[in-house]
């Protein structure tokens, strides 16, 4: 096994070029620029498959359309829309067209198309590029929802996701692209699987993408004042690893869903249905949402930092339950 | 034809634009402010001329390179530039940032950073108009990747089909993204964009985007048609793309524009020469009204002026504080 330390960008990328390495269907469709600060690996991938990067007009629509049918004529496009945001412009075709064709063909047909797109609050993105898009496609029966937070389970992930016979949403947190870390070439993570990222016995929090840092910043702050907090990373929205999570609170009795989606039917808000319905009994206390307030996220630095979940958010939602 | 009085006053308004522009570029990289931001350099003759044109009571539908339709409509050049800076002086408080500057007291409708987004709310605003039925008109402005979104057909087509007084304005800049290997994508099927509106049997006109006198008949002969009931009108305008808007992150190339470059008393530099020479409007119109009696020294005179009202809009948007961070969760819900 080979170890190599990059970004989560290059990460990304070197999924991609190993996967189209290993399998002659796999494409990419979309521009490399959006991928991160990785201009020069994007273009050492344009130069080695000329003909399987292809870069599209803005036209999102089409882009996951070609996405969804390709994939159901036996292609394995990966379709980068972007900012998290213009995928809007593509819902139709991910959730109307990629998302059902397998159950509405009887079990017939299959789309193992990817998506992948940027999200989340990046620093003056103000209303319209700072979503986070993972509880929209959530709530879409028949999409796999993934969510990386590190290098190593970025590149991992995609690689399943480019085996895997079922369309696959993956989300990257802006925030998270120049993020270093040491990746396992070659291995593959498979969906479904939360990822314990720190262990402890007091407190679990649970966190999805870009919140597993906080969680894992906050984690180190309470150590110091001896408070043990196990850091659950959830990467797999769906399929949901429902399992680790109660396993987890089975232990600590105690749970902050951490989460930068807004907070009515927001990712966090979804976790905690699925603990209350099913580990209820474990629980010492209530469970604990920390998510961004209800509101669109604004231009002005201050105002968007405001809102945005952080290390301190979590620390006072522990203080509130321990 | 434009009298020279209009004249000397779009050319103090695109010089306004041009430098705020500048000014914006100068702040972005003493890290005054973040994100990434569009700047409008190369379009000012456009903005100039269209937002003069229209009536009090008419809507604007603009984008992301919204910098020079505001400023141009009468937005003063302090709020703009603290709304862009982030603060609570901005003239929409610090929500909007550089994408979303609005003025709806001035007929703007909301400003959409999404590709596609302004093209199809003017055409709610041409259907307000219609159903007021004051003879009032919507202008939608957009660059050329709008075309190549879904909703711009359909925003055509409904346009087209329900006649309503919808000014299409295409600024075409050709301000095309990166390609990987450096090279830019090509992204039109079509060669001519008018193309595509005529095929919904909209009348449509190409015109310069650096010739004043062309872009004020088109305008007037396209604002005319729509308030007249005869349908919505679709205007190209090609402008060339400046050396320095190839990203979201716009480096100042060509530094700041040298009106001495107009008058002769700066030599032009190899790099860049086509752009000073034929492609910049500012130059341009200053090359003309250089050549009337005393020209030189007024267009001098304009350029300190609007120099000196620059300084005080930094200092405007730089003293004014941060908004108050909780005030994040206002105005949700009007």
């Amino acid at each position: 096994m080979t170890i190599q330390k990059m970004s989560y960008a290059e990460a990304v990328l070197t999924a991609l070029n190993d996967s189209m390495i290993a399998d002659d269907s796999v494409s990419l469709i979309g521009r490399p620029f959006s991928l991160g600060p990785t201009r020069v690996l994007a273009k050492k991938l344009k130069e080695k498959f000329p003909t399987r990067v292809c870069e599209p007009p803005t036209s999102e629509a089409a882009n996951a359309a070609v996405g969804a049918g390709a994939a159901m004529a036996g292609a394995r496009p990966f379709v980068d829309l972007g900012t998290g945001a213009f995928s809007f412009l593509a819902f139709s075709q991910i959730v109307n067209e990629a998302a059902v064709c397998n159950y509405m063909s009887g079990g017939k047909l299959r789309a193992p198309v990817v998506y992948h797109v940027n999200h989340g609050v990046r620093g003056a993105g103000a209303p319209q590029h700072s979503h986070d898009m993972h509880a929209y496609v959530w709530n879409t029966p028949g999409l796999q929802v993934i969510l990386p937070a590190t290098p190593n389970d970025a590149y991992g992930l995609v690689r399943s996701a480019l085996t895997n016979p079922n369309p696959t949403f993956i989300m990257s947190h802006f925030k998270q692209a120049t993020m270093m870390g040491d990746v396992e070439l070659g291995v593959s993570i498979p969906f479904g699987k939360a990822d314990v990222k720190r262990t402890g016995t007091d407190v679990t929090i649970i966190a999805v993408s870009l919140m597993v840092h906080a969680a894992l910043e906050a984690a180190e702050q309470l150590a110091t004042r001896g408070i043990s907090a196990e850091v659950v990373d959830v990467r797999s929205l769906s399929p949901l690893d429902e399992d680790t999570l109660l396993q987890s609170i089975e232990k600590t009795g105690r749970v902050i869903v951490v989460d930068e989606s807004p907070l009515h039917g927001g990712v966090s808000s979804g976790i905690a249905g699925v603990l209350a319905d099913r580990g209820f009994k474990y629980l010492k206390a209530p469970i604990r949402r920390v998510g961004r307030p209800n509101t669109p996220v604004p231009a002005s630095g201050p105002m968007e930092e405001y809102l945005v979940p952080g290390p301190q958010h979590i620390l006072e939602a522990v203080a509130s339950i321990l | 034809m434009l009298d020279l009085d209009s004249k000397w006053r779009y050319f103090s308004n695109m010089l306004l634009v041009r430098r705020f522009e500048e000014e914006l570029i100068a702040l972005y990289k003493t890290g005054k402010f973040s994100g990434h931001f569009h700047v409008c350099i190369g379009q000012e003759a456009t903005a100039a001329i269209a937002m003069d044109l229209l009536a009090q009571r008419d809507h604007i539908t603009t984008t992301h390179r919204n910098h020079g339709h505001m400023l141009a409509r009468g937005v003063s050049e302090k709020i703009a530039l603290a709304e862009i800076l982030g603060r609570e002086a901005g003239m929409n408080s610090g929500y909007a940032g550089s994408f979303h500057l609005t003025a709806p007291e001035l007929g703007f409708l909301s400003t959409s950073g999404i590709v596609g987004g302004a093209i199809s709310l003017g055409v709610g605003g041409a259907y307000a108009c219609k159903q007021r039925g004051d003879q009032s008109v919507t202008m939608a402005l957009f660059g050329d990747g709008a075309l190549e979104e879904g909703v711009s057909f359909e925003s055509l087509n409904l346009a087209s089909l329900w006649k309503l007084p919808l000014v299409f304005v295409c600024e075409n800049n050709d301000a095309t993204l990166w390609t990987p290997s450096g090279t830019l994508s090509k992204e039109h099927a079509v060669s001519d964009l008018c193309d595509l509106p005529r095929l919904c049997g909209i009348a449509t006109k190409s015109v310069a985007g650096l010739d004043l006198n062309e872009l004020n008949s088109t305008f007037t002969l396209a604002i005319e048609h729509c308030r007249s009931g005869a349908g919505p009108f679709f205007i190209e305008v090609k402008t060339a793309r400046w050396p320095g808007n190839r990203t979201q992150w716009p480096e100042p190339v060509t530094g700041r524009t040298d009106l001495n470059m107009a008058l002769g008393r700066q030599t032009i530099p190899d790099e860049d020469r086509e752009w000073f020479e034929v492609n910049d409007p500012v130059l341009k119109i200053a090359r003309q009204l250089a050549n009337e009696p005393a020209g030189d020294s007024k267009l001098l005179e304009i350029d300190i002026a609007i120099t000196r009202r620059m300084e005080v809009a930094v200092e405007f948007a730089l003293s004014s504080p941060y908004p108050n961070a909780r005030k994040a969760l206002d105005h949700v819900f009007a």
